[in-house]
C-alpha cells in the first residue's frame, strides 16, 4: 500500500475483526533518533503462540474465502525495507498489539499519508469501538478520543452531515497543526 | 481552531431540529479488507458518506464488510433496497459515486454496466 495511513485502518480493521471494542493507535514521529512508530493496541479475541509465530506469511489467514492475508506481510515488508522491524505480541482472549518501528528518514519509508481520512473512516464505521489515536511529531501531540466525541454527540449520529463535516475538519486541522501549520 | 466544544454546540443546534433517524431502509456495504483498501475503498467510502450528506438522503445504513474472494473486482460496493435484492458493483471508484447513488439509492434504477452480481432472497 502506498500510505502506512493505509495499513493503520487495514490493521484496525483486523482489531475490530477479532472482536475488540477498545483500538488504541499510537503514532511517534522523532526526528533526532530517526525514527517513526505506528503502535496499534486492541482488546479483540488475540491469537494463539501457534498462529502469532506464522502471521508474517502472506499464505496465513483467518479468512475462509481466499488462502491469502496480505495486510501483516506487506507492512512487515516496508519495516523491513526501512531498517525497521514489527513486533506483534498477543495473549488469546485478552487482545493484540502490533508495533511497526522505520527509520523515519528512509527514502524507502512510504509516507503517512491521509491519516485524516483514515480516522474518519475509523471513527465513522466503528461508533461501538473505544477508538483514541495519539500523535507527537517531536514535542508536539495530537490527543483523539472517541468517547469524548460521543459524550459531546449524544444521540447524533457521526453520519449527521454537520457532524461529518465537523470531524474532518476538525482532524484535518489538528493533524496539520502537528507539521507546523495553523 | 475546532474542539470538542463546537460538537456540543452543533448538538444542540441539531436536536432543535427534525429529528434524523437512521432506521435499516437501504443498506450500503463497501468492501474494506486488504484488498478493498489497496484498491481505495477509504476514499469510496468517504464520497459515498459526503454524497447522501449532500443529497440530504435519509434512511441509508452504511457499513462494511471483508474481503469477499473477488479481490480483483474491488472496490467491491453492495447496495440492498428495503425488501429487494444485494446487488454488487465491482471497480468502483469515487467519480462513480454520484451517479450510483442518484440512479440507484435515489430511483431504483441498477446501473447495469458495473454490476458484477446479484442475490436475491
Amino acid at each position: 500500500m502506498h500510505e502506512l495511513s493505509l495499513h493503520v485502518l487495514d490493521l484496525v480493521e483486523n482489531s475490530t475483526g477479532a472482536g475488540a471494542d477498545k483500538v488504541t493507535v499510537l503514532v511517534e514521529e522523532n526526528a533526532v533518533q530517526d525514527v517513526l512508530r505506528i503502535r496499534i493496541e486492541d482488546n479483540g479475541r488475540g491469537m494463539d503462540p501457534v498462529l502469532l509465530a506464522r502471521i508474517r506469511d502472506p499464505f496465513v489467514t483467518t479468512r475462509t474465502v481466499r488462502k491469502v492475508g496480505l495486510g501483516i506481510p506487506l507492512m512487515d515488508m516496508t519495516t523491513r525495507m526501512c531498517d525497521g522491524a514489527l513486533q506483534i505480541e498477543s495473549t488469546p482472549g485478552e487482545g493484540t498489539t502490533v508495533d511497526a518501528f522505520w527509520r523515519l528518514g528512509h527514502l524507502d519509508r512510504p509516507p503517512l499519508g491521509d491519516m485524516a481520512a483514515t480516522l474518519k473512516t475509523i471513527l465513522v464505521m466503528n461508533p461501538e469501538v473505544h477508538f483514541r489515536y495519539r500523535h507527537t511529531v517531536g514535542e508536539k501531540v495530537f490527543a483523539l478520543d472517541s468517547a469524548e466525541i460521543r459524550t459531546a454527540l449524544g444521540d447524533l449520529p457521526l453520519t449527521q452531515p454537520e457532524v461529518l463535516d465537523w470531524i474532518d475538519g476538525y482532524l484535518k486541522e489538528n493533524l496539520s497543526i502537528l507539521y507546523g501549520g495553523n | 481552531m475546532k474542539t470538542v466544544e463546537d460538537l456540543k454546540r452543533l448538538r444542540e443546534k441539531l436536536q432543535t431540529d427534525n429529528q434524523i433517524r437512521h432506521a435499516a431502509g437501504t443498506q450500503i456495504i463497501v468492501g474494506m479488507g486488504t484488498c478493498g483498501i489497496a484498491a481505495g475503498a477509504r476514499e469510496v467510502l468517504s464520497a459515498i458518506l459526503d454524497e447522501i450528506a449532500k443529497a440530504k438522503i435519509q434512511d441509508v445504513n452504511v457499513t462494511q464488510t471483508g474481503c469477499i474472494g473477488m479481490c480483483e473486482q474491488e472496490v467491491l460496493v453492495d447496495i440492498v433496497k428495503a425488501g429487494g435484492p444485494r446487488i454488487s458493483y465491482g471497480k468502483v471508484t469515487p467519480d462513480f459515486i454520484p451517479k450510483l447513488i442518484s440512479e440507484h439509492v435515489v430511483n431504483d434504477r441498477i446501473v447495469e454496466e458495473r454490476v458484477i452480481g446479484k442475490i436475491t432472497k
